[in-house]
């Protein structure tokens, strides 16, 4: 094990992490304002990486992929809130994990309709192709350019959530939906703002992962389900928890992948390193999620609600 | 007894170094202006709040760190406020439920509850007592506000409590079923003992022995009916005021 | 089970048919629905002891297909090392089970509401990942079970003895569970549901009925998975996807959540169904037929939507007359 590949390793879990952040931070904001179980999310990540996959395989520019995925995007999460989701806002947890889950089913079918069964390519943009050094150390320019991506929208948001008006108002009716409302926040008009930031960030998402992911039917729900981790982890309805959280769920998944097996393969026998390094590389993030949980229910950075 | 409690929210002083003791068999009430924080003393008697200081002594013991059902168990009966009852189930199956929660655990899986008399009797008992015998078998989703009141009493009285927290049992009733309130309490007065927090006046200094009038979180004056009514700082503070029913 | 309500008729008529399924195959000459209408009953098996907990205490659970998973692995992994008694392979899986149960109940009882959710899917998909990273037990790919569970008096290599099984066990467990539901453990499981808070402020520590009910519950879909992996000599992953676990919820809601035979008629509408559109061959034009049969999730997945936002009892709940609580 080199300096070179713990550094390799580290910028992969970070880069990981940043994707999750985008997820989990539109995520996050329906869980706490909304108080909506939305499973979908994992979709419009899908139909994200869809939509830049075609444009940018009609075009070959990475510039028109993003500005066709992205506001696709957007739209198409509006259209699903408000035809399907909003009506479902005052119903208990239940009716909104099963409209939800339908949805997945159905959003999976319709990609496997439209595009086939299975994976479609994107290729890396020619400009961020190859690679760049760092402390002498080739680290993929494309990953990198995620990294810088993520943190940059990262510190918008923070920017965003805790200092511009809009944030404070989102703040507030994460802290009291009701008292917000009867304050005059226009709730519905909100509520369409929060979840197409969630969309618009959820296809940036897409777009960034497409090249270097499998864009197929299915890919948003085994991330979906990181994000929730995430989510629960870091504490719902709050931003800064889904930042940390991210990072440190991307970062303990990659490294755990990458050297577990071969910490196990010092310490143990032969056989047994080989058939429980990557089980237990696996599991690492959940068994990191039941810690956290054990010693504090509400998450590493609780919001807390009014 | 409650001795010396204090209780803060963030900047606000919620309970300020409130004591209070209570004669076995009395109903002793406590009264004052909105927000004077009676629904914060019930909560950490009950349990659902810890103070930050002081201590609440119940037949004895130090109860002060202790959860809610335990606190429940040693004989500290509840109602709540906005009525807290199982609304999917029948009036009887609602203090089945209490009488259960007291008839030793709950980890039997076989025998029908409703068919143990060792449940259901204890329950009938305490519809009756409140007056609810004839409607035993009625979904709580049917019953009026008044009626559902009576069964959080009954609820409350099922676990054979030695003190009873009653919030606001009066709330949003009309006139003739506050009255039927009245009676029932004034019929447990010496077999419990009763801490009774409500707005309504006239049911007050009918039914209380003792009073204690809470502003801001401290307790001004604590004494007879007579002797609140005619206290002039209580007069300022409270009665002073105007309307004393909701 | 007193007057003779529809709901009471439509239970008896429905467990009356399935005693006389293998009868009715053999009849028509077609064993292959006999396999149909066991999987429905292992189905609604699970079915209904998820909804021990989400019907009648009121917890969402998103993970419970890793039951399923526990209970087919055992009879995989010790049949595979030459271990045939399905006493063993029983023992094994329940004692797995309730661990397990005991374990992750514990760490997701902390929270509720959509937390609970998310955090039970997130331990499901955990036991997915390490199903299939173990290789030697075929990972990905499943394994394969040569022979079915030996259990000594019944010779479940016989498809009709093993439908008679699944559906003995099927009687036996709603039977178990309508003396639960009514049973002081039931009354306070419900109440919980109802109100909880009210429950802890009668005197009854709520947290240990609730876990105690998870583990019950679980207990159920391992017996279900074992029972899976008998039917279809087959075990992998895929019996823990979360796809899985939403089928299932799917199944106790459009079934009926409010009864103890509800979800097993969800179980049997949504697999019905989704045989029935994966074979369609009404020779409707345009290829709609075909199309159907290769994409039926599409239509699946709307009409979960449109259930969702428009029955609130579900199927088999409808019957029930608008009463409140017992069964």
């Amino acid at each position: 094990m080199t300096a070179g590949l713990l550094l390799t390793q580290t910028l992969n879990g970070v880069q990981l992490g940043v994707l999750l952040f985008l997820l989990s931070a539109g995520l996050t904001l329906v869980f706490g304002i909304m108080n909506f179980v939305n499973l979908t999310h994992g979709s419009l990540y899908m139909m994200g990486a869809y939509f830049a996959a075609a444009a940018y395989n009609a075009s070959d520019s990475f510039l028109v992929a993003g500005l066709v995925g992205i506001p696709a995007t957007i739209v198409l999460g509006l259209l699903v809130e408000r035809i399907a989701l909003s009506t479902l806002y005052t119903r208990d947890h239940l009716d909104q994990v099963l409209a939800t889950f339908g949805l997945i089913l159905f959003f999976n079918e319709v990609v496997r309709i439209v595009w086939g069964p299975s994976s479609i390519y994107m290729n890396v943009p020619s400009t961020l192709s190859g690679t760049i050094d760092l402390f002498g150390l080739p680290y993929p320019a494309y990953r990198f350019a995620i990294i810088g991506v993520g943190l940059v929208v990262a510190l918008a948001l923070y920017l965003l959530i805790h200092r511009s008006r809009i944030g404070m108002l989102i703040r507030a009716s994460a802290s009291n939906p009701a008292m917000a409302g009867a304050l005059g926040v226009n709730i519905k008009l909100l509520n369409a703002l929060v979840f197409g930031l969630g969309a618009g960030l959820a296809g940036l998402a897409g777009l960034m992962a497409g090249p270097i992911m499998s864009v197929q039917p299915g890919m948003g729900e085994p991330i979906l389900i990181l994000t929730l981790v995430v989510i629960v982890t870091g504490g719902i309805g709050s931003i800064r928890g889904a930042f940390y959280g991210a990072l440190m769920v991307g970062i303990v998944d990659t490294m755990g992948r990458a050297f577990l097996p071969t910490l196990l393969r010092e310490v143990f026998e032969r056989s047994i390193a080989q058939a429980a390094g990557p089980a237990i590389a696996s599991m690492l993030i959940y068994l990191l999620m039941a810690s956290v949980l054990a010693l504090r229910p509400q998450g590493l950075f609780p919001v807390k609600y009014g | 007894m409650i001795e010396n409690l204090v209780k803060h929210f963030g900047g606000l002083l919620a309970t300020d170094h409130l004591s209070l003791h209570a004669e076995p068999g009395e109903i002793h009430a406590i009264i004052g202006p909105n927000g004077a924080g009676k629904t914060t003393l019930i909560h950490q008697l009950s349990g659902e709040l810890m103070p930050d200081a002081g201590r609440i002594l119940f037949d004895g013991h130090d109860i002060t760190r202790e959860p809610t059902h335990r606190r429940a168990l040693a004989g500290l009966g509840r109602s709540y406020q906005i009525t807290s009852v199982f609304a999917e189930f029948t009036a009887l199956e609602n203090v089945v439920l209490a009488v259960q929660a007291h008839a030793g655990h709950s980890f039997r899986f076989w025998r029908q509850a409703l068919s143990q008399p060792r449940l259901v009797e204890p329950a009938l008992a305490a519809l009756a007592q409140v007056g609810l015998a004839t409607n035993a078998n009625a979904a709580v989703a049917t019953m009026a506000h008044g009626e559902r009141r009576q069964l959080e009493i009954a609820m409350a009285l099922a676990g054979r409590p030695k003190l009873l927290l009653l919030d606001e049992p009066m709330a949003g009733m009309s006139p003739h079923e506050s009255a039927a309130i009245v009676a029932l309490l004034a019929t447990l007065k010496g077999k419990h003992t009763i801490v009774l927090v409500e707005h309504d006046m006239d049911a007050v200094f009918a039914l209380a022995d003792r009073i204690t009038v809470l502003v801001y979180g401290r307790p001004i004056a604590t004494g007879t009916a007579s002797e609140i009514q005619a206290n002039p700082e209580v007069r300022t503070a409270y009665l002073g005021e105007g309307e004393d029913t909701l | 089970m007193v007057k003779a309500s529809p709901r009471a008729l439509a239970a008896v008529a429905i467990l009356a048919i399935l005693a006389l399924v293998p009868l009715l195959t053999a009849i028509i000459g077609q064993p292959f629905y006999l396999t149909i209408v066991a999987r429905i009953m292992i189905f609604g098996l699970a079915a209904l002891g998820l909804n021990l907990i989400l019907g009648y205490g009121g917890m969402v659970s998103f993970g419970h297909a890793m039951y399923l998973g526990i209970g087919a692995y055992a009879v995989a992994i010790l049949t595979f090392h030459g271990i045939s008694s399905g006493w063993v392979h029983l023992a094994v899986a329940l004692a797995i089970g309730v661990t397990v149960a005991i374990l992750v109940g514990s760490v997701c009882l902390r929270t509720s509401g959509m937390a609970f959710i998310m955090i039970t899917l997130a331990f499901a998909q955990m036991f997915f990942f390490l199903a299939v990273s173990l290789k030697q037990y075929g990972g990905d790919d499943g394994l394969s079970i040569p022979a079915r569970s030996d259990f000594g008096f019944v010779d479940l290599g016989n498809a009709t003895l093993l439908y008679y099984t699944i559906y003995v066990v099927l009687l036996a467990t709603l039977h178990g569970a309508w003396h639960l539901i009514h049973s002081r453990f039931g009354m306070v499981l419900r109440g919980c549901k109802s109100n909880e808070r009210r429950m802890i402020s009668l005197g009854v520590p709520a947290l240990r009925y609730k876990l105690t009910a998870y583990v019950i519950s679980a207990q159920v879909c391992v017996i279900a998975g074992l029972l899976l992996a008998n039917l279809t000599r087959f075990c992998s992953p895929a019996y823990m996807q979360w796809q899985v676990s939403g089928e299932l919820i799917v199944m106790a809601v459009l079934g009926g959540m409010g009864t103890l035979l509800g979800p097993v008629a969800g179980a049997a509408t949504l697999l019905l169904i989704e045989e029935v559109l994966s074979s369609l061959n009404l020779g409707l034009p345009w290829g709609i037929d075909a199309f159907i049969r290769d994409h039926w999730m599409a239509p699946l997945g709307l009409f979960i939507v449109l259930v969702v936002l428009t029955l609130k009892q579900g199927v088999y709940g409808h019957l029930a007359a608008a009463r409140s609580g017992s069964a």
